[in-house]
């Protein structure tokens, strides 16, 4: 009977070690995973019970913890409210948190693993937990400057720094005052959160990143100049023809331009020409020319169907698959099932202002601990080489004639003593639906500090020519005179 | 010792001469000091002053004054502590002096977190869960002294093999008898008398270890005989399967009728482990397991509480089981409540187990883990493993047959226990619904546990008894 005890043994250690193990899973490996779920309710509690870090922008906080006064002991204020409601998301006690709140909490709550010590520390010594503060990459000016310049109309902007990664402003309209999900009266709490769900206007979306995401438009011209002149085989002068309408092969499908005439006088049109004056015809024959292969390996460069945390999570845009020439045709500006988050495209553009070099986009600056050392701070990192400086820089100089060009789409993007590069796009959406309303760009182009995309939904009667171009000229000018 | 040093014919008496069946003569207590109780006495001790200071702790973290009533159920259990280690000094002097104060400190961590918890959500006096498990703790070392005071000898059980059956089916089914049982959370495990509840299945697992020790020890060589040999394994013989089968259907009997996976899984697992103890054919273990996942697998086809139990262990995190009701809410949220505790846990008072649906009985293992985090979680496991690794090593030096396999079989029984709480907890294997021994709010549990700690006391004294005993003679 000895043998059999001996295997039985054997088999009450392995279940223990198979509990050690999956306890070791839950509390060590994946417990910050686990933590970030937004359905962990302990989280938020202890964010109510625990000196919740705050979230600064330039010094500023604009998410801070204060004591309640109730049976929680602190509560989650929001000083400028739906300014930032894009960046900071929200913070409740019964419905999840989003946004920095959300993708940081582990920093703010005091619960990372860099916190370690202090956490063992303050256990030894009866402190009361605190967590750290977060200062973002967010310019105060810049995203006063983009919001006003959003208006009330629904849409949003993004503004990010070409050579770091930096965003400078993200907004997203309609939008929520964070203040009426943090109080500690849950009914209100709830009925406030329920209106927000169930708004047409969907405000609790970030449309800046992570919305239903739009067709990009001519914005996509950019993506198909960049990948033409990669492959070596196009200059900016290379000729198309230049019908007024164009059948799509094995398709009834027939498409024009915007001016519904020909793209500029002649038989032939130039690359340059046909970004300047935005026109269909020629980036449809380019698609085709160039195969849906090598576009999609441009735009996977430039980061469509990639995954990014800012660290807030981005959708993907998306570089559908193709199955027709008459696909491709209509996806090289931009329409098809090609879907783009406006960060997506101010990462085009910035990947062009810099070079060929795509920096990650980053909205956290540093983590502040309680005694205001620095915990963590910024780091500039490289993310993708979508294209070479050549190309690159070649682009630039086309899409700064956009701008600077009296016949060029964007040309009400002009700053005087400024170069500035840009593109406008009018997306359409299906019969009936309004246009989406487009613009990126960057400047100066010589020296970019800022690269911007902005997008709207309702322009009505507006276009991307009189609409979106000056509001993308609005942000960079706040830039610039910073 | 080898298997053929302690084989013998197929007979109803068990090994050893049969005149020792009747209360032997108690051996007297040793000249001069007993080292085994002296060792145990310091150990109570300090188990007794680790859970003094746990409760301080959860009064610290929670801010809340001593009631009186803590103080004196508390005193009455350090008393009653030391009792039964008085009554081992004169019934079991050679009895294995690290169960008693292990089983001290795990049923006192309990307590402990089942008071944190009353605190957190305000209930006092006879409403406290703390109070009444104290008081049942107090019960349950009660009926420890008297299990060790009558009962000198364990191989008196032996001849009530067929009765400790029946008794076990009896308690079984008492359950389903209209007017008696009461649904719980969805298992038809109790039994109402007025106020008062009581699983009866708790005991039956004490009972069903008796008669499976019995009746293997019995008919362990027809059912050792091999038949044919089959993917390199030797099957036994099909007519000795009738047994096994006749347990594969109670255990599916008990998950139909009684709706209660976790009692199922354990009662066959018991009978499986004690079978091949006994035989030492692995071939069993085979038959028996593919029995239970074809019944297992089949239940899950058609039975919908089954089937609702895969699906939340499968699909935690997905919003449909999530929101579902008698969905995976609990499950996640304790997971949750692990994941917050972290490595070494919020400490007494600062977490929120609370949150989580029956945080003091079916998931004080996720609430001790939240407050006491990765580093206390292994504690509990390695005080379980001592406690495990003791009662085996009855098995492992054990005079007779009989003693042996009861002793195996009740380890292993705690063990499985564990293992199937703790391991629904954590995602493992489908939640279902046990309570971990010793921690869990219960009486019930509590009072069947300590009982099986008796019967180890009582079956590891007779390691060290039996020689002198011999030579007495």
């Amino acid at each position: 009977m000895i043998r059999p005890f001996r295997r039985v043994t054997l088999v009450v250690f392995g279940m223990f070690v198979a509990l050690m193990v999956a306890s070791t899973l839950i509390q060590g490996v994946f417990a910050d995973e686990l933590r970030q779920d937004p359905r962990n309710v302990r989280t938020t509690l202890q964010g109510y019970d625990v000196r919740r870090g705050s979230i600064l922008v330039a010094g500023e906080p604009i998410a801070e913890s204060v004591p309640s006064g109730d049976m929680y002991q602190y509560k989650r204020v929001y000083p400028q409210g739906p300014l930032y409601s894009s960046v900071t998301g929200y913070f409740t006690l019964n419905a999840g948190r989003t946004g920095i709140e959300s993708a940081m909490n582990d920093e703010l709550s005091g619960t990372s693993g860099s916190q370690f010590f202090d956490t063992l520390n303050r256990i030894i010594t009866g402190q009361s937990p605190q967590g750290d503060s977060v200062q973002l990459t967010i310019d105060p000016k810049v995203q006063q400057a983009a919001w006003d310049a959003l208006g009330d109309y629904r849409g949003a902007i993004v503004a990010i720094e070409p050579s770091t990664g930096r965003v400078l402003a993200m907004v997203s309209k309609p939008t929520f005052d964070p203040n009426s999900l943090t109080g500690t009266d849950g009914s209100a709490v709830d009925a406030a959160y329920q209106a927000l769900v169930d708004d047409p206007g969907k405000p609790l979306d970030n449309r800046a990143i992570a919305g239903d995401e739009y067709h990009p438009g001519s914005t996509f011209k950019v993506v198909m100049s960049a990948s033409a002149l990669s492959t070596g085989s196009y200059t900016t002068e290379s000729a198309f023809p230049n019908p007024a309408s164009l059948q799509l092969p094995q398709s009834s499908a027939v498409i024009t331009n915007a001016s519904g005439t020909q793209c500029g006088p002649g038989d032939q049109v130039s690359l340059l020409n046909a970004l300047v004056l935005s026109c269909n015809i020629p980036f449809a024959e380019l698609g085709m020319s160039l195969g849906r292969q090598q576009i999609g390996t441009t735009a996977q460069a430039f980061g469509f169907n990639k995954d990014l945390s800012i660290p807030l999570k981005v959708t993907p845009s998306i570089w559908p698959t193709l199955q027709s020439d008459a696909q491709t045709a209509l996806a090289s500006f931009g329409q098809e099932d090609v879907r783009a988050t406006p960060l997506q495209i101010a990462m085009v553009s910035a990947a062009v202002a810099n070079h060929g070099v795509l920096m990650k986009p980053q909205l956290v600056d540093s983590v502040i601990a309680p005694d205001l050392s620095v915990r963590s701070g910024f780091s500039a990192e490289q993310w993708a080489t979508p294209v070479s400086p050549q190309v690159a820089d070649t682009v630039r100089d086309m899409m700064v004639q956009v701008v600077s060009r009296p016949d060029g789409t964007s040309h009400l993007a002009a700053i005087p003593g400024v170069d500035v590069a840009g593109k406008t796009g009018t997306a359409e959406n299906g019969p009936g639906d309004p246009y989406t309303l487009w613009f990126t760009g960057f400047a100066p182009a010589n020296d970019p500090q800022v690269a911007v995309a902005v997008v709207v939904e309702d322009g009505g009667s507006g276009t991307s020519y009189d609409l979106t171009a000056p509001m993308g000229k609005q942000v960079i000018e706040a830039v610039l005179n910073r | 010792m080898t298997d053929s040093a302690r084989s013998h014919p197929a007979s109803t008496t068990p090994p050893r001469s049969a005149t020792e069946h009747a209360p032997v003569a108690v051996p007297k207590p040793r000249r001069g000091r007993n080292k085994l109780r002296d060792l145990e006495l310091v150990l109570v001790l300090v188990a007794c002053a680790i859970n003094a200071a746990a409760i301080l702790l959860v009064q610290l973290g929670a801010g809340a004054a001593l009631g009186g009533m803590q103080l004196v159920l508390g005193l009455v259990l350090a008393a009653l502590m030391v009792g039964v280690h008085i009554t081992l000094r004169f019934v079991a002097p050679g009895a294995d002096p690290f169960m008693l104060p292990v089983t001290a400190l795990l049923g006192g961590l309990g307590i402990a977190q089942i008071y944190r918890i009353d605190l957190a959500v305000g209930l006092t006096g006879w409403d406290s869960t703390a109070n009444r498990q104290m008081t049942w703790t107090g019960i349950s070392l009660a009926a420890c002294i008297l299990v060790l005071v009558f009962l000198r000898n364990h191989r008196v059980l032996f001849r009530y093999t067929y009765l400790a059956g029946a008794g076990a089916v009896v308690l079984l089914l008492l359950p389903l008898v209209p007017g008696l049982g009461k649904a719980e959370n969805g298992a038809q495990v109790w039994i109402g008398l007025g106020p008062l509840s009581f699983q009866p299945g708790e005991l039956a697992k004490i009972l069903l270890a008796v008669f499976f020790a019995g009746y293997l020890v019995r008919n362990r060589d027809s059912l050792a005989t091999v038949g044919r040999s089959f993917l390199g394994l030797r099957f036994p013989r099909l007519r000795a399967l009738g047994p096994i089968l006749v347990f594969w259907l109670l255990a599916m009997g008990v998950l139909v009728f009684q709706r209660d996976l976790g009692t199922s899984l354990l009662y066959f697992a018991l009978f499986l482990v004690m079978i091949y103890l006994a035989t030492g054919r692995p071939g069993w273990v085979f038959i028996g397991l593919a029995l239970f996942v074809a019944g297992a697998l089949l239940a899950g086809r058609f039975l919908p509480y089954v089937q609702a139990r895969f699906d939340n262990w499968l699909n935690a995190f997905s919003d449909s089981a999530y929101n579902a009701t008698g969905g995976s809410y609990q499950l996640v949220q304790g997971i949750f409540g692990l994941a917050n505790g972290g490595l070494i846990g919020t400490g007494w008072g600062q977490g929120y187990p609370d949150v989580t649906p029956l945080s003091q009985s079916d998931y004080i293992v996720a609430s001790l883990g939240e407050e006491l985090g990765l580093a206390g979680l292994f504690v509990i496991f390695g005080l379980y493993l001592v406690l495990v690794a003791r009662g085996l090593r009855v098995g492992f030096a054990g005079q007779d047959d009989f003693g042996a396999l009861l002793a195996g079989g009740l380890s292993f029984a705690l063990a499985l226990q564990v293992f199937i709480v703790v391991g629904g907890i954590m995602r493992i294997i489908p939640l279902t619904g046990l309570t971990a021994p010793f921690l869990a709010a219960g009486g019930s549990s509590l009072l069947s546990n300590w009982l099986i700690v008796a019967l180890l006391l009582r079956l590891s004294d007779s390691i060290r008894n039996r020689p002198r005993l011999v030579i007495e003679s």
